[in-house]
């Protein structure tokens, strides 16, 4: 193994310091490519911070470094973007440094027109998606604008176009805009007219239009690219001023006319939208004061024919009374006749009811009246007096009641406590009696004849009466003779009454 | 009616003098109002002949400078 490099003998290999090598390449591609044009698809764009521009040219296989310095860009043409094919021109340059090989693009162009179109329709498409487009956006043009701002270029017929047909039409306050109107200048010169123009004070040096025309004249695709450009789109939505579009033929239609607020198929057509005819106008204006002329003298005829037709047909104030009048005269004669009947005829039948006589009656009247009176005065004090003697009669009467109800309740009291009294006497009074009766028949029994009957003692009846004495028996016709458990008889039956005989005590308790 | 016709702008002024010539056309106006419109129209009719005839022509194309900034005007001659 080589450790160090040991040049074999015999070989002729050169050898190359790496600055050597590096310009060597740097030589090489610069000098034998130089110039170039390269077809490609744009990959990753990156615009540095220093202004410069780095993009990426490829195909299927193979990339190409590109940068464009910042100085370089407003020549540039197209600004390349992403998935753009298109043809960069330029110097091929290698960086030792890096070890790389680039291409400085100088110029950039859509690569055909099927790319160009397809590169328009993907921006229409961003800007519609925005709403640039929107018809609502869309301010409308002034009726006569004072004073017009045109932005084309000074040279060529596109501006004497215009100017010819506002001077035919309608003489105007004209400030043009110049810019470029084709190649890589072209659409940041028109978007910053636009601006240049909206930035513009009503009051200032120079006037603020009222309407704007961006005009340019017919062209290829290419020429006409710079109004495809999107600064250029959106400084026309972007305007204030209302603007017109008018950039190539009827059959070219580029991006700022989606934006304009109207577009004109050539700039002939512009200065047309952008004024009225004068001459129309003023005979317009002669129309309307022929029109408001007659309409007013059409008005005054036409009220002075109304008003005789009124006065014609207004009948005569003597028409209008004549029937009236005829009638008051008709019923103005009848009239003394009629009052004379009425008041007679009233006379008649005053007269026959003479008993309504006024005086009468005024007299019957007074008369009732003065009896209503005079028992009027009498009906207050009868009422009273007829009150009066009610009320003491219901006074006396109550006041009796009350006596008698008092004494009747006293009496009935008294009465309770004497039959109380009573009551507990009778019944005291009865036990004592009882009690002196039990007393006294105890003794009776005591004193009694009968206890000596017991004790072998017998009384001797004689008819009846009791014989103490043999005087009294003595021809008594009946003798009882009466033990203890008996009486016996001898002799004749003595009557029922003598054979009981009463004891005398018995008389003396009542 | 409230804006001053001197204050007109030409269109302004042009579609109240159509809408008064219609007006009083239609005649479905009083007499008194008649004539106000009448004078109104008559006014309008002036100041929309005036701006007709005030109609000038200047053409002047901006001068720019370095930076594209407007400097300043030159006449320009349309031929």
């Amino acid at each position: 193994m080589d450790l160090l490099d040991d040049p074999t003998p015999g070989s002729n290999t050169p050898e190359f310091s790496v600055g050597e090598i590096a310009g060597a390449v740097k030589r090489l591609i610069e000098g034998e490519l130089g110039w170039v044009r390269v077809r490609g698809e744009v990959g990753r764009v990156v615009q540095a911070r220093s202004g410069h521009l780095y993009f990426d040219l490829k195909d299927e296989r193979n990339v190409l470094s590109c940068m464009t310095w910042k100085g370089q860009i407003p020549g540039i043409g197209v600004m390349p973007e992403e998935g753009m094919e298109v043809v960069a021109e330029g110097r091929m340059t290698a960086s030792g440094f890096q070890s790389k090989f680039a291409l400085n693009a100088q110029t950039i162009a859509v690569a055909g027109e099927g790319a160009l179109m397809a590169l328009l329709e993907k921006r229409k498409k961003a800007l519609a998606a925005e709403g640039l487009f929107d018809d609502a956006r869309k301010s409308p043009l002034p009726y006569l604008p004072e004073i017009i701002g045109v932005v084309t270029s000074l040279q060529g017929v596109v501006i004497r176009d215009i100017l010819h047909r506002l001077r035919d039409r309608f003489p105007r306050k004209v400030l043009v805009w110049p810019v470029a109107v084709q190649g890589a200048a072209c659409a940041p010169e028109v978007a910053r007219a636009i601006e240049g123009f909206n930035a513009l004070t009503s009051g200032g040096a120079l006037p603020r239009p009222d309407l704007l025309i961006v005009a340019r004249g017919g062209g290829s695709i290419e020429d006409l690219w710079g109004f495809n450009e999107e600064v250029v789109a959106r400084a026309a939505a972007a305007s204030d001023i209302p603007l017109i579009s008018a950039v190539g033929h009827e059959t070219d239609t580029t991006l700022i006319d989606f934006v304009s607020d109207r577009r004109a198929p050539t700039p002939t057509a512009a200065a047309e939208i952008a004024v009225p005819v004068r001459l129309d106008l003023l005979a317009w204006v002669s129309e309307q004061e022929a029109r408001l002329r007659r309409a007013q003298e059409q008005g005054g005829t036409r009220r002075a024919d109304h008003l005789r037709n009124l006065a014609r047909a207004l009948p005569r104030p003597e028409a209008l009374l004549a029937a009236p009048r005829q009638r008051l005269d008709l019923w103005d004669a009848r009239l003394p006749a009629a009052l004379t009947f009425a008041v007679q005829a009233r006379r008649v039948r005053l007269a026959q009811r003479g008993a309504l006589n006024p005086s009468l009656l005024r007299r019957a009247v007074s008369e009732d009246r003065r009896k209503i009176e005079g028992l009027g005065t009498r009906l207050a004090p009868a009422l009273e007096r007829a009150a009066r003697a009610k009320r003491d009669k219901l006074d006396a009467r109550g006041l009796n009641a009350t006596v008698l109800n008092r004494r009747l309740e006293q009496a009935q009291e008294r009465f309770g406590n004497l039959s109380r009294r009573l009551a507990s006497v009778a019944r005291q009074g009865v036990s004592d009696q009882r009690a002196r009766l039990d007393a006294l028949d105890r003794l009776r029994e005591t004193l009694s004849y009968k206890a000596t009957l017991d004790r072998g003692y017998a009384v001797i009846h004689a008819d009846g009466k009791v014989a103490t004495r043999k005087t009294d028996a003595d021809g008594a016709k009946a003798i009882e003779i009466e033990f203890a458990d008996g009486k016996l008889s001898i002799g004749s039956a003595p009557s029922k009454r003598a054979a009981k005989p009463k004891p005398p005590e018995q008389g003396s308790l009542f | 009616m409230s804006k001053a016709v001197s204050e007109m702008s030409f269109e302004e002024a042009m579609t109240e003098l159509e809408q008064v010539v219609g007006q009083l056309e239609r005649g479905d106006v009083a007499l008194e109002q008649s004539i106000t419109l009448y004078e109104r129209g008559a006014e309008l009719k002036a100041h929309c002949e005036a701006k007709l005839k005030a109609a000038e022509e200047k053409v002047a194309a901006i001068t720019l400078n370095a930076d594209g900034q407007p400097t300043g005007t030159k006449p320009l001659d349309p031929q």
